[in-house]
């Protein structure tokens, strides 16, 4: 079960005794991440989310407000109550007390009810109301077996934020990442990791004791595609997440790194030096196996990532002296653009579900912090003031957050998020070296 | 941590001396005929008391170089810097010598900055030592590069030093 970690300092962590070693080990165990909310951000909507009442037999199977209260402070916008500081335990419109919770400083409220239908059958119903004016906004009721209710919670709290802040919930999505754990014989074994978005049921997708980096989603969440240094030689691989099966789709001479797929998922950007030594873009169509060249400068030409509509593709290019961004279109004999003219160090473009903006990697007097670049406006907002080593920043599929890499003080990777307007920040804790995290599509139901 | 730097150092030297004694790094032909006479006899010194083996400091030196399997580089440049030109020279012969030697030229980064442009830099790194090491006479067919990028570092801190011992090409003799 997930825990909230809160913290006063950015760097600090409170937790205690017992509690904390249980965390730790069961985090280890899984090899996730939890939330850790760093204060300093702007003021968050406080909400209440009430424990669900339970009808049925035995003890409740499954924490559902636990989770949906999780969800809304891993977003960084909102700060649920504690089930200490909650005033009353409604689980009915008609039991709700609101000038006490108004009293609690609650802005809003869930409540709702698990109700065990048969053995393996439940309904879950919530209702979320408007506090300050004591009226409901919306209810909604969900139907799942037991191995659906975590997704069941989550997409609770994709209703609950998406009625709140207009835009589409992502929390009944996945997270690829990769770990890198220490073993006692010195040597590291690297994880391909992929959980739910909260962190939660992490599950190696792949592991080996040579370097794995690049995980990339397809579009339809099924695949994902990175870069392996199998028997010391580095491949391009696309990985089936529910069979596990593995094809190498490059493994020419030199470089074969970066792949990214096109919004179709047919082709993959990727970068190859092949027998010249220089890193250019190429696409590869994955069914005809057809190689095209897009770039042929002599820097290097590296971190493809396709636009929406799947007619550009940005990269990183050192042509000029350092890493800037560049644009070139997917058609034959494009010329590359240069679009970045203000960085010193920009790298790792990745951008936004409605293709305005460019999340990178800025780097300036041995600072390395996420930014966005607004593309039509030609402007730089740099997203992590206080960030030190940061990299990899990946959108989440509504564009409203960007989840990152970072560094904490004892040296470790720690993923993290902040919003695409720089106003709310969140790390996610976790036991072991982390990084490289990418945010993986929207799910249909299943 | 320096002390521990020491350690490893040492653990480090130990081993490529060890290396060089079981021919890791094979000598060229002419060096490994002993009791050849070498160019400079003024420069020729006695080891191993009497035993009759000669070496000439320049030949000392050389099979100190060949000892030598690392070449570092200043941040995100992969310009050989002077003090390595040595090092790759003594390579670089050994290997023209040499034919069917093989060697695999490491590419690696320090952590700032992304990962895949230090995938690029690394192999940057990497044909520029390769570059070097033709110059002196290598074939292409003896050298292969791979990067690593950031992925494979020999130190973890996040400090000057570390950084400063990760950005590095690795000779690997096989």
């Amino acid at each position: 079960m997930f825990r909230m970690l809160r913290t006063r300092a950015p760097a600090r962590w409170i937790a205690s005794g017992a509690a904390l070693c249980a965390l730790l080990m069961s985090v280890a165990e899984a090899q996730g991440f939890n939330v850790v909310i760093r204060e300093g951000s702007e003021a968050r909507t406080p909400i209440a989310v009430v424990p669900f009442g339970w009808q049925g037999s035995g003890p409740p199977p499954f924490d559902i407000a636990g989770v949906v209260s999780n969800d809304l402070a891993m977003s960084g916008r909102f700060e649920p109550m504690t089930t200490a500081q909650m005033p009353q335990r409604p689980s009915q419109a008609a039991q709700v007390d609101f000038p006490q919770w108004l009293r609690a400083d609650a802005a809003y409220l869930v409540i709702g009810t698990l109700v065990e239908n048969s053995a393996d059958n439940f309904t879950a119903r919530f209702q979320l109301f408007d506090v300050v004016r004591a009226t409901p906004l919306t209810e909604f009721r969900y139907q799942a077996t037991r191995a659906e209710l975590r997704r069941t919670a989550h997409r609770l709290a994709d209703r609950v934020f998406e009625e709140l802040t207009g835009f589409r919930g992502v929390f009944d999505t996945q997270i690829a990442y990769v770990i890198e754990e220490p073993r006692a014989d010195g040597s590291k074994l690297f994880h391909l990791m992929v959980s739910d978005a909260d962190g939660e049921n992490a599950r190696s997708a792949h592991r080996s004791t040579q370097p794995v980096l690049s995980p990339t989603w397809s579009p339809d969440s099924r695949r994902i595609a990175y870069v392996w240094f199998e028997n010391g030689v580095s491949g391009v691989y696309v990985q089936t997440l529910r069979t596990g099966t593995r094809e190498r789709v490059s493994a020419r001479a030199g470089v074969n790194s970066a792949p990214t797929f096109s919004p179709d998922g047919r082709m993959l950007a990727l970068v190859l030096s092949r027998d010249t030594g220089n890193l250019d873009i190429h696409t590869l169509d994955l069914s005809t196996q057809v190689l095209r060249q897009l770039t042929t400068d002599a820097g290097i030409d590296t971190e493809p990532e396709w636009s929406p509509d799947g007619r550009t593709i940005y990269f990183n290019s050192d042509r000029s002296g350092g890493p800037q961004i560049y644009r070139v279109g997917t058609e034959a004999g494009q010329r590359a653009q240069r679009i970045t003219f203000d960085c010193v160090y920009c790298a790792r473009p990745r951008v936004s579900p409605d293709g305005k903006f460019i999340a990178l990697v800025n780097g300036e007097n041995n600072r390395y912090r996420i930014a966005a670049w607004d593309i039509e406006a030609e402007r730089l907002n740099l997203l992590t003031p206080d960030g030190r080593l940061d990299e990899s920043p990946s959108f989440a599929p509504n564009g409203a957050q960007i989840v990152y890499a970072s560094k904490a003080a004892n040296g470790r990777g720690v993923l993290a998020s902040v919003t695409t307007d720089g106003r709310f920040r969140t790390e996610l804790a976790s036991a072991g070296d982390v990084r490289e995290p990418v945010w993986g599509p929207f799910r249909s139901p299943e | 941590m320096k002390s521990a730097l020491l350690i490893l150092l040492a653990a480090v030297t130990l081993s490529l001396t060890a290396c060089n004694r079981g021919n890791t790094v094979p000598d060229d032909a002419s060096a490994s005929d002993a009791g050849v006479a070498t160019d400079d006899s003024a420069a020729t010194e006695r080891i191993g008391g009497g035993s009759g083996i000669t070496e000439s400091a320049v030949e000392a030196e050389r099979r100190r170089l060949l000892g030598e399997l690392v070449v570092y580089f200043d941040y995100d440049q992969a310009d050989i810097l002077p003090e390595f030109n040595a090092l790759l020279q003594a390579h670089g012969r050994n290997l023209a010598a040499n034919p069917n030697m093989q060697v695999r030229l490491e590419g690696h980064t320090d952590e700032r900055g992304s990962r895949e442009y230090n995938i690029g830099l690394g192999e940057r790194r990497a044909q520029a030592v390769r570059r070097v090491l033709t110059l002196q006479g290598a074939a292409a067919t003896q050298l292969t590069t791979v990067s690593y990028g950031e992925e494979r570092p020999t130190q973890t801190g996040s400090d000057e030093e570390s950084w400063r011992l990760n950005r590095r090409v690795e000779l690997v003799y096989r």
